[in-house]
């Protein structure tokens, strides 16, 4: 009996110190993003990012007079796994912003949900136009792919820098929102432009042998191939390529930017272009800042773009609270809608009508192991930014 | 590219995928062979392989430079585990349900090949992140040809793979032949209770079974992890189950089937990718087309006979 009573008396005791050390009056924001899987730096990337942004606006006296808590769910680089990690941060951790992802295939399947239960959601780097369409409670902080495959179909058709072709092959993920749209959008402006599209493969996500693609590509004699996939697959096919004997330069968009590229890709990439949002090589103060935190925070590890714009999304969304002046999803939603010239490390930050944000390109070349900065897009001139 | 030249490329390609998918093939022929079992879980013993290879030439050893000796350290390391594996796997979950009815052993390998794939990403064993499996062939790096005529080329590692597995299957094909276990392993496989009768350690011949088919399926994991350099907990799934129809199609049971089962699922994915439109999109179809086909048309497979059930 006297057992049982100190049973009950230390399970009271201990639920109730519990709940004590649940800090009510913090700011909570959720984040999903892929820590693990095949598109593994994605996330880890953008949350390096958001953290340092956290710590921050942290440091400064948090927003509103609170501190804002950041609850991360993982979801393993799978879409069913996004639904589900979101529907947890909503109903189980009470989020009132949602902060992700970066796959569009992922947050296409997660935003619904943002979208039915009024949570404004934030994705930092998703790139089909499809994603802020879902609902007006979805936004994001970078630019959109018509404009992505436009500036890339420009650049290797017009520009000096670049390989000044006109015959392109496409190698695209048929499994990835993101590819099939970037391809779309690549293949209209190489059109519009006199080009021509002579060889068109796909492959699936999860795929290690491309070599039957690549041999059909090769026969059709491309100047270049489009390949706007994912780094995992892009290192392979990068290799199997050279492994075949081509030394056409192969092409991207900003699925390309993680270090694993040159993990897998070793010196097969070298040569190759893909479009991002930002270069660690850029000359502005603001980059210059952000890398210098970033590297003293991390262990001198040089951010990609997924880390710059996690770091822009933080702080927009901090932003957007601050401006609102509540923590109601609807004014936050209001509020994140009207944001302009917001100051991210990567550009300034304007929502459009569509929501989504109207920033430059650059445009990267890998030489010596290294992506260098070699152009700039604004979004005007490649006609496809609104 | 001439059109001929386009042919030989991919009958290449197709030769090097099919020399993973014969090796394979070869563990599930014999398994089923000697224990009418389906061993689902082999397609990931060569996960389990491929993984060994990354964490032995990067953790274990720290091998900084692509040397034959590395290699056929690496080799041995993971030949080694899986042939522990397979021997455990075999003395843990499929010998105590011997007497069972054969469905039990089937959802017991399917519950096995269900705990390497899910148990191999937990984060404290491999974890779901792929892997980039170093270079260990020295000279690949610089120059992965061997063979460079016009456009056609024939790599250093895909020409390797085609090699090793046709010296493994010479190598089986001894064993089964001409020693004493392999004439145990033919009796077992004929009439499973008369050769017990007979005086065969029943028991000992189906380790033997196993071992002997794991150890392929290291190979064939490090081979692959060195043709494409990315290793990960599912790798085994597909390519399994590709492996076993290949065993179908060449008549499961024989270790010959395995192989021409092999090479022709090999070749007959690169050509449907070469040959038809959007034929990538179907490539992974293709080998359960080719499953169907064959149990509809020839179900005991290319070299199998069909076996007369006695009432």
């Amino acid at each position: 009996m006297r057992r049982d009573i100190l049973i009950l008396l230390l399970i009271g005791v201990t639920s109730w110190v519990c709940r004590a050390a649940r800090a009510d009056d913090d700011i909570v924001i959720g984040e999903f993003g892929s820590l693990t899987g095949g598109t593994a730096t994605f996330g880890t990337s953008t949350d390096e990012g958001l953290r340092l942004a956290l710590d921050e606006i942290n440091s400064s006296g948090g927003v509103l007079g609170k501190a804002i808590r950041v609850v991360v769910e993982d979801d393993q680089s799978k879409p069913e796994a996004a639904v589900t990690a979101v529907q947890k941060l909503i109903s189980e951790d009470h989020v009132i912003a949602v902060i992700g992802e970066v796959a569009s295939s992922r947050s296409l399947a997660a935003a619904p949900v943002c979208q039915r239960s009024r949570i404004p959601m934030l994705s930092p780097s998703s790139t089909n136009p499809k994603v802020t369409a879902v609902g007006n409670f979805i936004f994001r902080a970078c630019f959109i792919d018509p404009f992505q495959g436009a500036a890339m179909a420009n650049f290797a058709m017009n520009n000096d820098k670049g390989p000044k072709a006109r015959r392109f092959a496409i190698l695209y993920d048929v499994k990835n929102d993101y590819s099939v749209g970037l391809r779309q959008f690549f293949t209209q402006t190489v059109k519009a432009n006199g080009g021509q599209i002579v060889a068109d493969e796909s492959y699936g996500e999860g795929d290690i042998d491309f070599k039957a693609q690549l041999t059909n590509i090769e026969r059709a004699a491309p100047d270049a191939i489009y390949v706007p996939g994912y780094y995992t697959e892009v290192g392979l096919i990068c290799r199997q390529a050279r492994d075949l004997g081509m030394s056409i330069p192969l092409m991207g968009g900003d699925g390309w930017d993680s270090d694993k590229t040159f993990q897998i890709g070793r010196d097969a990439v070298n040569g190759c272009y893909f479009t991002n949002h930002y270069s660690p090589d850029e000359d502005t103060p603001r980059v210059k800042d952000f890398v210098a935190h970033y590297r003293a925070k991390y262990a001198n590890k040089t951010p990609d773009a997924m880390a710059i714009l996690g770091y822009d999304a933080m702080g927009m969304l901090a932003d957007a609270i601050k401006r609102a002046g509540s923590t109601d999803g609807r004014q936050i939603r209001d509020a994140l809608a009207h944001t302009k010239g917001y100051p991210g490390a990567s550009g300034n930050i304007t929502m459009d009508a569509r929501r989504n944000a109207q920033k430059p390109i650059v445009i990267l070349k890998i030489e010596n192991d290294q992506a260098h900065f070699v152009a700039t897009v604004q979004p005007d001139a490649a006609g496809s930014g609104k | 590219m001439p059109q001929f030249q386009q042919f030989v490329q991919q009958l290449i390609n197709g030769l090097s995928i099919g020399a993973i998918y014969a090796l394979i093939a070869v563990g599930y022929t014999m398994v089923y062979g000697v224990l009418r079992l389906i061993n689902f879980a082999h397609g990931d013993v060569y996960m389990i392989g491929a993984m060994t290879g990354f964490y032995a030439s990067t953790r274990w050893f720290h091998l900084q430079q692509p040397t034959w000796a590395g290699f056929f350290l690496v080799l041995v390391c993971s030949m080694l585990v899986c042939g522990a594996l397979g021997y455990f796997i075999e003395l843990l979950a499929y010998r105590p349900l011997r007497n069972q009815p054969r469905i039990v052993s089937l959802i017991t390998a399917i519950a096995v090949s269900m705990l390497l794939e899910f148990g191999g990403q937990a984060k404290w064993m491999f974890g779901p992140d792929p892997k980039p499996f170093p270079d260990l062939i020295p000279g690949v790096e610089a120059h992965p040809d061997l063979v460079h005529m016009g456009q056609l080329v024939i790599g250093k590692v895909d020409a390797m793979i085609f090699l090793i597995a046709l010296v493994m299957m010479f190598a089986l094909r001894y064993v089964v032949r001409q020693t004493k276990m392999g004439l145990a392993l033919r009796a077992v496989s004929y009439r499973f209770d008369t050769a017990a009768l007979m005086g065969v350690n029943v028991n000992r011949v189906i380790s033997f079974t196993f071992v002997l088919g794991s150890v392929l399926a290291a190979v064939a994991g490090v081979l692959v992890g060195l043709r494409s350099p990315k290793v990960d907990p599912l790798m085994g799934l597909l390519p399994g189950l590709k492996a076993f129809i290949a065993a179908v199609l060449g008549g499961i049971g024989d270790i010959r089937g395995a192989l021409a089962g092999g090479f022709l699922l090999g070749i007959t994915e690169a050509m449907v990718v070469s040959y038809f439109p959007k034929g990538s999109e179907y490539r992974d179809g293709v080998a359960f087309l080719v499953l169907i086909a064959i149990l509809v048309v020839k179900p005991s497979g290319l070299f199998g006979r069909a076996v007369q059930e006695k009432v």
